[in-house]
């Protein structure tokens, strides 16, 4: 269909320019940096393309952009991408998320190669998931994510602290965060990778438009030799698939290995990992467990609305309880996605109704937001956290005329984040509820509970940092934030404020996809 | 010119002040002031076009002026935004802008423009004064705010909030206003945020009001699923959405109520927020710690008119449902009487006012409850002129007394006690007589001033109606309402000097006391356009314009009282002047060091109501403690760190030691006795074991995960089979 595979090299610049990078010369840091950031413009600027090229408003006929080559003959996998609106929303999240993180990584001193290798790597890893029309290729790339973000962590980590396991045995904070990490989504992991056999076996193909068809409406296992009810094999591969992506989202309570995994992953490492990787849970909530087995969420809706609520409630809470700064903004995820997973819940419940239409809008719309917003939140604490080498809230204090331009941006970023009107936050979380309340009232009601934790939180954050009396030692130590900051800052701003009073340029994107796959 | 066009301009001055003043004037607080002030000129302009031409148009409610653009693209159709300028947004437009202008131009004053820079002047708390050289001779006079600009910017964008919550078509942008507005209070009461006192008040009021607005976002919520908009004409204007509405039960069948009584329920408790009604008025008072002009415009004028305007415009769907108006009317009668009560006992010049807020705000709401619309709404209008009258009085009154403390050196002496002041209508004048004009307007004034006629018809309409409870509430609030300003008006002004700060203290100057008499004019004559025609003697000289003009913006217009009754007119009239002579006689000659006189009869009751009922105690007690509880230890200690992890950590252990199992009895002596190639693969095995033990946590987790999805696809696959 097209000329030039558009996808592919949206997909692969960034492995490219990782090898290249990995090839240069270590000595010239600054080189380095500029390589790798510049490289990571390539995709953004495709995707810019892609986008503007992308006719939203054709609803019904699928993905667009394809491309399709052999690739795993054996099983009958192919290479296959595409994109459609929920789709592009993510990479379009991804491949602008990246530059900024780079950018934000320019204060990276130790190995710098590797560092920007594997941030690039990280970005073909996630720009997989997104793009796969294929069961085998979209595990592959899964997986694939999962490494990079090991080794950030682990090796780029934050260099205090420990945490004790039993017995007196304790690691490093952030050997113990990137090991709960790693092992915590292979364990997930595992399930999916059981239930995409299964399905492959079963289904003769792994080509995600095909299955659709096929799939949903599968009554019996010609090529499967088994005893067991085909109802029973879906609702196990269902749960496979839902507690993978539960993990990644994180959905209360397998959410503890990212409060750990954000607060030790170095600043750039932390933007991405709330910015995209959790997308990758709630994407494949969307892309694959509500059409390939819409009766099964349909059941599985009331336990999935429960943990969306203890996640928004939860994780409001213990963010409020928090004394470090950093992981009072990784709670501040949970309890977004929670949003996020309280729409898909709606969704699950209701599919094909105005009300889930809605809040499925809010739940995609909420993941590009917290995407957004997120990834400032844990720039801006990084900011912070390079002059003062402290996240302890009590330790700051009254910080506002030394960093009075910091200052206004932590506001304004803590505002959107909180969900105030007029920034991103407030569009999607009202879609959200619009959606679900009348799918699940209580449990609406119930989320309003951690959206007034969600004031607290980001009132405690902003009041310990810039108000009340100024602490005396950070006088003369604590500088403005510089030029580099800014251009990593203000792009995401512009953003904030630009989809807070006009969202309709991406949530017809949005709401065409979503009315198209489950309307 | 084009009134649809201009109503869109309303709101973009201030708005875009506040991103010049940001961005570029921050450093010149000449610049900022015209910038300020220019835009708020702008949109006073505007709004008095808008307003001109509404009232030339006759049935302006049948055919008002709006429009809207599509903005989100939802499902099938498309959520729609726009502005709407009705009978009661005329005369929202036009005491907002008029408001809102005075009170920039008082900030420049109020932040001392002009004066030197302050001796030790830190960002983030009030300017303490310069010192200026004379000659030989040296003396403190104030110092301009350090933060000067910032202040402009901030109120910039307060009324951008303000004005687009009156603008607005539809509950979503009525509601993105009030939340801007929401945020702007947070930074203006923190504005000296290097105050502890003003930090906690800043978050407190955020917090207390967002309690409301989280009700309100599910009334919204509520409202939109239920009709499909949220477009007032679409819905307030249109009978069989009204009587849909009406007809369908609550969404779980809640309290008995129909649909349209929860979704009012559900809204009006974003009020009790905004409006400072009980039980979440506790953030009001503690509000004061912000800058005198914020007091006037947040907490008198504009932010908590917007409460009671939000529950005005919904007055269609709230009217729907007994329950829900009978809620209100409690709710309001009980806070009328009860922030009365506490006024009494405060000596905290701000404070009385607050408390006095609070308690007006309780009068419309109450109207609200017995159905008195146009009563709410007018009561409106005069008390935001009046209100912003007596703030805005009250900030000059502390300056004169900054003065009086800058003069002595004295920086103990709280310039906000009333028991510090005496005497200063000498010292005052135009202070003092315009502060007299808004306290008796306060007090319902017979006759004259524009609170005893807004007032008058919230008891007449409360009579009229048989609301005997609500009446005599109100009207004993009313009576203590102007007990507690004559209390005010004897303390500050009457008497003798009680300190050396108030005998020094001085004037304002111009740009603070012109807006006191441009609105101690309004604070009378704003009250004329209402006056019931069943009056006798001076009913009918002036037609009732308010009620024509603004009944209009309902489908049925509503019915003025068709006879007219004595006892309500006598009453208003007894409780107007009792109050006031009784607050003259206790407090007329108060010397230095005298205690408040109602300290002795009143006893314990005294103690009682100065401490505000206890509310803030209570609350601390139950509602902080409780989130203090939940967060850290319960959710993050207990739930996060020990139940959950720990799961995965004793997971994790077994796994541990099953692997150690594994490697010391199968891979030792079992598979090490297999030859040399299985031993090289235990080798190697045996080498990721080493390195894999450095790191230790991997290995139990890899095993946990293997052992719960296992078990897990075990149980689910053959055990669990149908």
């Amino acid at each position: 269909m097209n000329e030039i595979p558009y996808l592919s090299l949206i997909l692969f610049v960034p492995l490219l320019a990782a090898i290249i990078i990995a090839l240069l010369p270590s000595e010239n840091k600054q080189t380095v940096r500029w390589v790798a950031f510049i490289a990571s413009l390539i995709p953004l600027a495709l995707t810019v393309w892609v986008w503007l090229n992308f006719d939203a408003a054709v609803p019904k006929d699928g993905f667009k952009f394809v491309e399709q080559a052999t690739w795993y003959e054996a099983i009958n996998s192919t290479y296959h991408l595409g994109i459609d609106g929920l789709s592009l929303t993510m990479v379009l999240l991804t491949t602008l998320l990246t530059p900024v993180a780079i950018l934000a990584s320019f204060s990276v001193e130790k190995n710098v190669n590797a560092y920007m290798a594997l941030f690039l790597m990280l970005e073909t890893g996630m720009l997989g998931v997104f793009l796969s029309l294929d069961l085998m290729l979209f595990f592959v790339f899964w997986e694939i994510g999962l490494v990079p973000m090991y080794f950030l962590i682990n090796r780029w980590g934050s260099e205090k602290g420990e945490r004790e396991l039993w017995g007196g045995i304790k690691v490093k904070a952030r050997a113990y965060a990137s090991f709960k990490f790693m092992i915590y989504t292979m364990a997930g992991s595992l399930g999916l990778l059981l239930a995409i056999q299964l399905i492959g076996v079963a289904a003769g193909t792994y080509d995600l438009p095909r299955l659709f068809e096929i799939w949903p409406t599968l009554t019996e296992f010609t090529n499967i030799n088994t005893t067991v009810a085909v109802s029973t094999w879906k609702t196990v591969a269902f749960w496979a698939f839902a507690i993978a992506f539960a993990i990644k989202v994180p959905v209360w309570p397998f959410h503890t290995w990212l409060p750990d995994a954000h607060t030790e992953a170095p600043t750039a490492g932390s933007m991405i990992l709330a910015g995209v990787l959790l997308k990758l849970g709630g994407y494949g909530f969307l892309r694959l467990v509500l059409p390939l087995y819409p009766e099964q969420a349909n059941a599985a809706a009331g336990v999935l609305v429960f943990l969306a609520v203890a996640a928004i409630i939860f994780g409001a809470f213990a963010a409020y309880g928090q004394r470090d700064f950093k992981r009072l903004v990784a709670y501040s995820s949970v309890n977004h996605m929670g949003f996020v997973m309280l729409g898909i819940a709606a969704a699950a419940r209701a599919i094909g109704t105005e009300s889930a239409t809605i809040a499925l809008n809010g739940a995609v719309l909420q993941m590009f937001n917290h995407g957004i917003t997120a990834a400032a939140m844990f720039f801006l604490v990084g900011v912070i956290y390079e002059r003062t080498h402290t996240r302890n809230l009590d330790e700051m204090g009254g910080l506002f005329p030394l960093i009075p331009v910091y200052g206004g941006i932590l506001i304004f970023t803590s505002m959107a984040s909180l969900g105030l009107p007029g920034l991103n936050g407030f569009v999607s979380e009202f879609l959200v509820v619009r959606g679900a309340w009348d799918i699940f009232t209580s449990a609406t009601i119930w989320s309003m509970l951690g959206l007034l934790f969600t004031g607290a939180y980001i009132l405690k954050g902003i009041a310990k940092t810039l108000h009340g009396p100024l602490n005396k030692n950070w006088v003369g130590h604590l500088t403005e934030i510089n030029a580099r900051e800014l251009a990593v800052i203000t792009p995401l701003m512009v953003l904030m404020l630009w989809l807070g009073l006009w969202p309709g340029w991406l949530l017809n994107v949005i709401n065409n996809a979503m009315v198209a796959l489950f309307g | 010119m084009n009134p649809e066009l201009l109503i869109w301009l309303i709101p973009l001055p201030p708005l875009l002040a506040f991103g010049v003043i940001t961005l570029f004037t921050n450093r010149s607080n000449a610049a900022s002031s015209w910038v300020g002030v220019g835009s708020a000129f702008i949109s006073w302009v505007l709004g008095l076009l808008v307003f001109i031409q509404a009232i030339g148009i006759d049935h302006f409610g049948e055919h008002p002026f709006g429009s809207s653009v599509e903005w989100l693209p939802l499902g099938s159709g498309a959520f729609s935004i726009g502005v709407l300028v009705d009978p009661l947004t005329a005369v929202m437009l036009f005491f907002v802008t008029t408001t809102v202008l005075m009170i920039f131009i008082y900030s420049v004053g109020y932040h001392n423009y002009g004066q030197p820079k302050g001796d030790h002047d830190q960002k983030g708390l009030p300017p303490h004064g310069a010192t200026v050289e004379h000659g030989d001779h040296s003396h403190t006079v104030p110092s301009v705010e350090p933060m000067y600009a910032r202040f402009f910017a901030f109120i910039g964008l307060f009324a951008f909030g303000m004005f687009t919550l009156v603008v607005s078509d539809n509950l979503l942008t009525l509601f993105v206003g009030w939340e801007i507005m929401g945020l702007c209070s947070y930074l203006l009461i923190g504005f000296w945020y290097a105050k502890p006192s003003a930090r906690d008040a800043a978050k407190k009021a955020f917090m207390t009001t967002r309690v409301g607005d989280v009700f309100m976002l599910l009334g919204i919520a509520y409202l939109y699923t239920e009709t499909g908009t949220l477009n007032f004409r679409n819905i307030l204007y249109n009978q069989e959405v009204l009587d849909t509405l009406a007809a369908n039960p609550a969404i779980g069948g809640f309290w008995g109520l129909s649909a349209a009584g929860l979704i009012g329920l559900l809204l009006f408790i974003g009020t009790v927020g905004k409006s400072a009604q009980f039980p979440l008025h506790v953030w009001l008072p503690d509000a004061m710690e912000g800058p005198t002009p914020v007091s006037a415009m947040i907490h008198a004028a504009t932010m908590v008119s917007a409460g009671v305007y939000m529950v005005v415009r919904m007055f269609p769907i709230l009217a729907l449902d007994e329950k829900t108006l009978g809620t209100m009317a409690v709710i309001g009668a009980f806070t009328a009487l009860m922030a009365a009560t506490i006024a009494v006992a405060q000596n905290d010049v701000k404070r009385v006012l607050a408390y006095s807020t609070i308690s007006q705000l309780g009068f419309m709401v109450a109207a609200l409850g017995i159905g008195a619309y146009i009563a709410a709404a007018f009561h409106l209008v005069t008390h935001a002129f009046f209100k912003a009258l007596l703030f805005l009085g009250s900030g000059s009154v502390i300056h004169g007394m900054e003065h009086g403390v800058l003069h002595t050196g004295n920086h103990k002496v709280d310039p906000q006690d009333m028991f510090n002041m005496g005497g200063l209508r000498k010292k005052m004048p135009i202070t003092f007589w315009t502060f007299l004009i808004g306290g008796f307007a306060l007090s319902g004034f017979p006759l004259v001033t524009a609170g005893f006629w807004s007032k008058d018809e919230i008891l007449a309409d409360a009579w009229g109606h048989h609301h005997y409870v609500v009446f005599w509430v109100l009207a004993i609030a009313a009576l203590l309402t102007a007990f507690y300003t004559g209390r005010q008006l004897m303390l500050t002004f009457g008497g003798e000097a009680r300190t050396e700060e108030a005998k020094h203290a001085h004037e304002s100057v111009p740009s603070m006391t012109w807006p006191l008499m441009i609105l101690s004019f309004f604070a009378i004559t704003a009250g004329w356009v209402g006056i019931p025609e069943k009056i006798p003697v001076i009913g009918g000289l002036l037609p009732n314009w308010f009620h024509d003009f603004v009944g209009g913006t309902l489908l049925k217009h509503p019915e003025a009282l068709s006879s007219f009754d004595p006892i309500p007119l006598i009453t208003s009239v007894i409780v107007a002047l009792g109050g006031l002579s009784l607050g003259w006689l206790v407090y007329r000659n108060i010397k230095a060091g005298d205690e408040d006189p109602l300290k002795k009869p009143l006893g314990e009751i005294y103690g009682y109501i100065q401490n505000k009922w206890y509310w803030d105690e209570i609350y601390n007690g139950i509602f902080v403690h409780l989130a203090n509880l939940l967060s850290e230890p319960f959710t993050y200690r207990f739930l996060d760190r020990t139940v959950i992890d720990g799961s995965l950590h004793w997971i994790a252990q077994r796994a541990f030691g099953l692997g150690g199992w594994f490697r010391d009895k199968i891979d030792g002596p079992i598979v090490n006795g297999f030859g040399d190639f299985v031993g090289s693969f235990t080798n190697r095995f045996g080498h990721v074991m080493r390195y894999v033990q450095t790191g230790r946590v991997q290995q139990y987790m890899i095993w946990a995960a293997l052992v719960a999805f296992g078990g897990l696809f075990y149980f689910l696959a053959f055990v669990s089979t149908p």
